[in-house]
């Protein structure tokens, strides 16, 4: 079984892989809501001189038919600098099937060309269904996760980060 | 409870109208209608949700702004919008409506957004859709005859509350025409659902239907009394087109009584905003000094209204998930 692992040591192993290449990039956009918490925690203390963005997936998804819209709050998605040519560090709680990656990477270039498009993530729970796969990760978790089982980054009122495993509504294509 | 716009499950299967919408629902359209809103602010202002969707936009009455919102905001979703000027169509040549909608479900129509001159249709269609075991087919009401209005509606609650926040503490005046109008009900049905304040009807004895109090509002037939610390007037346009007999002496004399002027409006809170569903009646019911003023919110709806319609788009089109 996997033990749950504990956010903040991971966060901290993310921000040190990403300290020596946080000038490989011009900005940093979280995928709401884990993601966007994690890319605004590591804009803050690693490059506060680099923009910072923040992407909600809802409108990209491929499952639409199937999930329906609404069951939790849509946010607006926030690209406060031009994606045009820019060098665009993507970051997200836990990769998955990779759906969300592609729906966000889309989403990027409906703002422009990015010259690149990289991933960091704090937790990789495999099971990939696209080829999509992250440059920077914290921790790969050495089995599956139970099909059902989400797993999921929550921050509590100090801004601490927790990892957390809920059971997913069927159907999930997370 | 059953009805005819919600499934089994108490989510929205069509839009017809506001009256009996349960909050929760028109809550949850007003909130998704703000990310779509910063959709529309983009460089590509587009979102590929209901891509490879057919949505029909049936006008058996004319109305180029409402149909054309609705068109953008299909697009913007990346639907396929199909315009039917119906009154150049089959339905001039004796096809009934029903007719019109069978074959258009057969071309495997996702979507019907609908405009017709009698109240009802809609409910009509969506009845239909249910008979024909059609329930992937979904209806929006885009105005039927005197009855509702409902995007229209939800639009006004989105912009009052894009300015003014809570609803509880306002004093909100719907003004004119209240008798032919399909945006009075459907604005009245929203507020008194999501819990307005004061609301308040002002408006000629003619053109006011009778036993508005039991909605709760209070009704006046002078424009200044009725604006008194008002804050948020909702002008109504004259439909001049639905007046039968004599019901106004004459549009000088209602201008001079019910069209809000800069010193009518001074009447109202400093920080009042005024609204107008549109097109408008320049001199008639409002003056283009209050219109094109400050205060004045009339192209701001605009705007809001593709945001709110993608929102009940996108509702309609994902609700043939399961639970």
């Amino acid at each position: 079984m996997n033990p749950i692992p504990e956010a903040e040591g991971l966060y901290s192993t993310l921000r040190k892989r990403l300290a020596a290449d946080i000038d490989r990039f011009d900005a940093l956009v979280g995928i709401h809501s884990g993601g966007a918490w994690l890319a605004e925690r590591l804009q803050r203390e690693l490059a506060p001189s680099k923009a910072l963005g923040s992407i909600d997936v809802s409108f990209y998804r491929d499952d639409l038919a199937q999930r329906g819209l609404g069951r939790s709050r849509v946010r607006a998605s926030h690209i406060p600098f031009p994606v045009q040519d820019a060098r665009i560090l993507l970051v997200d709680d836990v990769l998955y099937t990779g759906r969300t990656v592609r729906a966000a990477i889309n989403e990027l270039f409906d703002y422009g060309r990015p010259a690149r498009v990289e991933l960091a993530v704090l937790v990789d729970r495999g099971e990939r269904e696209l080829p999509i796969c992250a440059r920077y990760v914290a921790h790969t978790l050495p089995q599956p996760l139970p099909a059902g089982e989400r797993l999921e980054l929550a921050r509590d009122e100090a801004g601490l980060f927790t990892l957390r495993t809920l059971r997913d509504e069927p159907p999930t294509t997370r | 409870m059953s009805h005819p716009q919600l499934d089994e499950h108490g989510r929205l299967q069509h839009l017809l109208s506001l009256d009996g919408l349960p909050r929760e629902v028109l809550l949850q359209i007003l909130d998704m209608a703000e990310p779509f809103l910063e959709v529309t602010e983009r460089e590509v202002k587009k979102v590929p949700l209901l891509r490879g969707k057919s949505v029909f936009n049936l006008f058996f009455e004319n109305s180029t702004r409402t149909r054309t919102t609705f068109e953008i905001a299909a697009k913007r979703l990346s639907a396929d919008v199909i315009n039917l000027n119906v009154s150049t169509s089959s339905t001039t040549k004796g096809e009934s409506l029903l007719d019109t909608i069978d074959n258009l479900c057969a071309m495997n129509a996702d979507m019907f957004v609908v405009r017709h001159a009698s109240s009802g249709a809609p409910f009509l269609i969506a009845r239909h859709l249910r008979e024909r075991g059609l329930e992937h087919v979904h209806v929006v009401n885009a105005g039927d005859g005197r009855y509702a209005h409902p995007t229209q509606g939800l639009l006004d609650m989105y912009t009052i509350r894009h300015y003014k926040k809570d609803f509880s503490g306002l004093t909100v005046a719907i003004v004119g025409d209240v008798l032919h109008s399909r945006v009075a009900r459907s604005e009245i049905a929203a507020l008194t659902t999501l819990g307005v304040g004061e609301l308040r009807v002002i408006g000629p004895k003619t053109l006011l239907p009778v036993g508005l109090e039991q909605f709760g509002a209070r009704v006046f037939h002078d424009l200044r009394q009725g604006l008194r610390d008002v804050d948020v007037v909702m002008m109504l346009r004259l439909q001049n087109e639905r007046m039968k007999g004599a019901l106004l002496p004459s549009k000088e004399e209602y201008h001079q009584r019910f069209g809000l002027t800069p010193e009518k409006l001074a009447l109202a809170k400093p920080d009042a905003i005024v609204m107008h569903p549109g097109p408008l009646n320049r001199g008639i019911e409002i003056d283009s000094a209050v219109a094109d003023g400050p205060r004045s919110v009339i192209l701001p709806q605009v705007t809001f209204g593709i945001a709110v319609r993608m929102a009940v788009m996108s509702l309609l089109a994902g609700q043939g998930a399961q639970a």
